[in-house]
């Protein structure tokens, strides 16, 4: 009987030891990457040091490397992509939790979760070859008159209209994390104790009074995870961005609809052509720069929900 | 990665080393090779008879160029392929020698409504200020002066380039620089640069996408794109002052004339003085160390390209390359007495 009960806990050792190594193991790749980062594009760093964040510049012949380009089109794209998929994720979840009938709710949402397993290669080629042709013909031309007259920010909408561009990779972004986001939003808002919803409703509120001082206040944590999990995934995204963004490592204006390039497609272009020394430390050091701002957003993110966990 | 060799051909291969024969005849029955993608589909067609011909597996790898280089130079291949030849310097200290396997072209190709395939004439100097944004619309007085049968446009031409690293880009880049100054001086030549204009398609498909898709453009691709997807290539003013299109006899006429034996084999073929000449055109290279550590491995990749300049002719023309003229093939084939084992002695003899 006492063997048993030994035998039962040094078990419990040995799986508390097996899962504490894997969990350091984590921590040891983690840290490895960044070392192997920041060593491999140390010739780069030492050559430019912070100016390689504010150049502009891309050329490999002369072996003058600037990531500002590639900055801006990677938070430009990704920031695009969340004004249009959290609006568009929240209004999907609410319909599916509460307005929805239940006999749709299965099928709507098996759909959305499809939609997330689509590769991404397959969102590049659509957007290049169907979504680009029909956004430059008629979309962008009314963007151009109505969004583009604005002023300040009616300079974001002029230029070449060809369906390629900043603008046309952050909507095709916001396509492909729409189903992380609201497939997140909705399971979380299903987690609304019915106790809460049906008090509110009782009292007389509406469905929207429901949604924004109940539902919401109650999964923000939950909302604000997804919404970053979906931001993660628009900053890493690489084919579907390099097949629609134009890949220009020249930097015209900040209009949307200029061609552009990102960090993950830059890599992703030119990494395998790249000759040995300074045009490769360059190409890490974006790679580490992406995992900088993976990192700071991150970050941020965190910071938020303990400020909203304070009040 | 290890190539595997089994125990009785490490040491037959041993023996030969030891006894200084030449033993070695089917020493390794895996080769394994990385990088240009260009000549990928050749190397494979090639493979797959070598297979079937000898039993003996090459096992090449499309990574790019400059991923080939770098793994011939940490030696985890046996043999390299680059479309951008190195300098001799930096052959000398990496240790490394290369050849010339097949010849190619690069062609630019339009989209502009009634110009048909080869209708189109163009000077170097031209496209250079076309992709330098200095020549903006198609019916532009250098362009019409060049066209005087065709009725150009007055729309914006739509410049489309690689961009993606490539040696197709190598190529092109490094014929703008020959012929424009300003090219040279404010862009420059390389595997990617720093596009004044223009909109990057990913890979030779990628350029013609954007080619089909977009009215009043140009691009460059490899030939073979060009002529499969039908798209209008144009004609180009060669160093001799005739306008030639491109086909094998123009790549062909380009690379009669050169000095191969100038840089190591590293001769590029854009500009070329031949009166039938088409300018854009060039070689793709084949890189290995000039040291052996495993000998048999070096004999095994040197027998495979002997077989190839011998037996592989043909499919390089199914395939739209063109093969090298026979005295370069001796050429070659006798430099590769300069790839020796450690004791110094050439780990492949030929026939």
């Amino acid at each position: 009987m006492k063997s048993s009960i030994e035998k039962a806990r040094t078990g419990d050792l040995i799986f508390l030891n097996l899962t504490r190594t894997f969990a350091a193991f984590t921590l040891l790749v983690l840290f490895a990457i960044v070392v192997s980062l920041v060593w491999s594009a140390m010739p780069s760093i030492r050559e430019f040091g912070f100016g390689f964040l504010t150049s502009s510049e891309w050329n490999p012949p002369a072996e003058r490397f600037g990531a500002l380009v590639p900055i801006y089109g990677t938070l430009a794209t990704s920031i695009i992509a969340l004004i249009i998929a959290v609006p568009i994720s929240f209004g999907i979840a609410i319909f599916l939790t509460e307005l929805s009938p239940v006999w749709l709710r299965r099928p709507l949402g098996t759909a959305i979760e499809l939609l997330a397993g689509i590769p991404s290669i397959v969102y590049g080629m659509w957007g290049l070859l169907v979504f680009a042709p029909l956004f430059g013909e008629y979309a962008q031309p009314w963007i151009a008159k109505t969004l583009g007259q604005i002023p300040l920010i009616g300079n974001l909408f002029t230029g070449p209209m060809l369906g390629i561009g900043v603008l046309a990779a952050g909507i095709i972004l916001a396509i492909m994390i729409i189903p992380f986001i609201a497939s997140i939003m909705r399971d979380v808002f299903e987690l609304t104790p019915a106790m809460l919803k049906e008090s509110c409703y009782g009292i007389g509120g509406t469905t929207w009074e429901v949604v924004w001082r109940v539902v919401l206040p109650y999964t923000r944590v939950g909302v604000i995870g997804g919404i970053m999990l979906g931001l993660g995934r628009a900053l890493g995204e690489t084919m579907a961005v390099t097949f629609i963004i134009g890949n220009a490592s020249i930097f015209i204006n900040y209009s949307l609809f200029q061609p552009g390039n990102s960090i993950t497609s830059a890599l992703a272009n030119e990494f395998a052509e790249a000759t040995p020394g300074l045009y490769t430390a360059a190409l890490i050091e974006l790679g580490l720069l992406l995992f900088l701002i993976t990192v700071v957003v991150l970050s941020l993110s965190r910071l938020l929900l303990h400020s909203l966990d304070k009040r | 990665m290890k190539t595997p060799v089994s125990h009785l051909l490490r040491a037959a291969a041993l023996t030969a080393v030891l006894g200084g024969t030449a033993l070695f005849v089917h020493a390794a029955n895996e080769v394994t090779g990385a990088g240009a993608s260009f000549p990928a589909p050749l190397y494979g067609k090639w493979a797959d008879s070598y297979h079937k011909a000898t039993g003996v597996k090459v096992n090449y790898q499309s990574i790019g160029s400059g991923a080939g280089i770098k793994q011939i130079t940490a030696r985890t291949v046996d043999f390299g392929a680059t479309d951008m030849p190195l300098r001799p310097e930096v052959l000398a200290r990496d240790g490394l020698v290369q050849f010339p396997t097949v010849i190619g072209g690069v062609v630019p190709v339009v989209n502009v409504q009634g110009v048909a395939p080869g209708q189109m004439r163009l000077t170097g100097p031209v496209l250079a200020d076309i992709y330098l944004a200095k020549i903006t619309k198609w019916n532009d007085k250098a362009i019409a002066d060049l066209n005087p049968g065709l009725s150009l446009p007055n729309a914006d031409i739509a410049v489309v380039r690689r961009a993606d690293g490539s040696g197709t880009t190598f190529l092109f880049t490094n014929y703008l620089s020959k012929v424009s100054e300003e090219w040279r001086t404010r862009v420059g030549e390389g595997t990617a640069v720093q596009w004044p204009t223009g909109l990057g398609g990913k890979g030779n498909e990628g350029v013609s996408a954007f080619l089909q898709r977009i009215p009043n453009s140009i691009g460059y691709v490899e030939y073979i794109y060009a002529k499969q997807n039908k798209q209008s290539h144009t004609l180009l003013r060669n160093a001799a002052g005739n306008f030639v299109a491109p086909d094998d006899t123009s790549f062909k006429a380009a690379s009669a004339d050169a000095d191969w034996g100038r840089a190591a084999f590293g001769e590029i073929l854009t500009n070329q003085a031949g009166k039938d000449a088409w300018p854009i055109t060039g070689a793709t290279f084949i890189l290995m160390h000039r040291l052996q550590d495993k000998p048999a491995q070096g004999a095994a990749a040197l027998r495979f390209f002997e077989w190839a300049y011998q037996n592989g002719d043909r499919t390089a023309q199914e395939l739209e390359y063109v093969p090298l003229p026979d005295s370069l093939v001796r050429k070659i084939q006798a430099s590769w007495a300069d790839i020796k084992d450690g004791a110094g002695r050439p780990v492949f003899s030929g026939k």
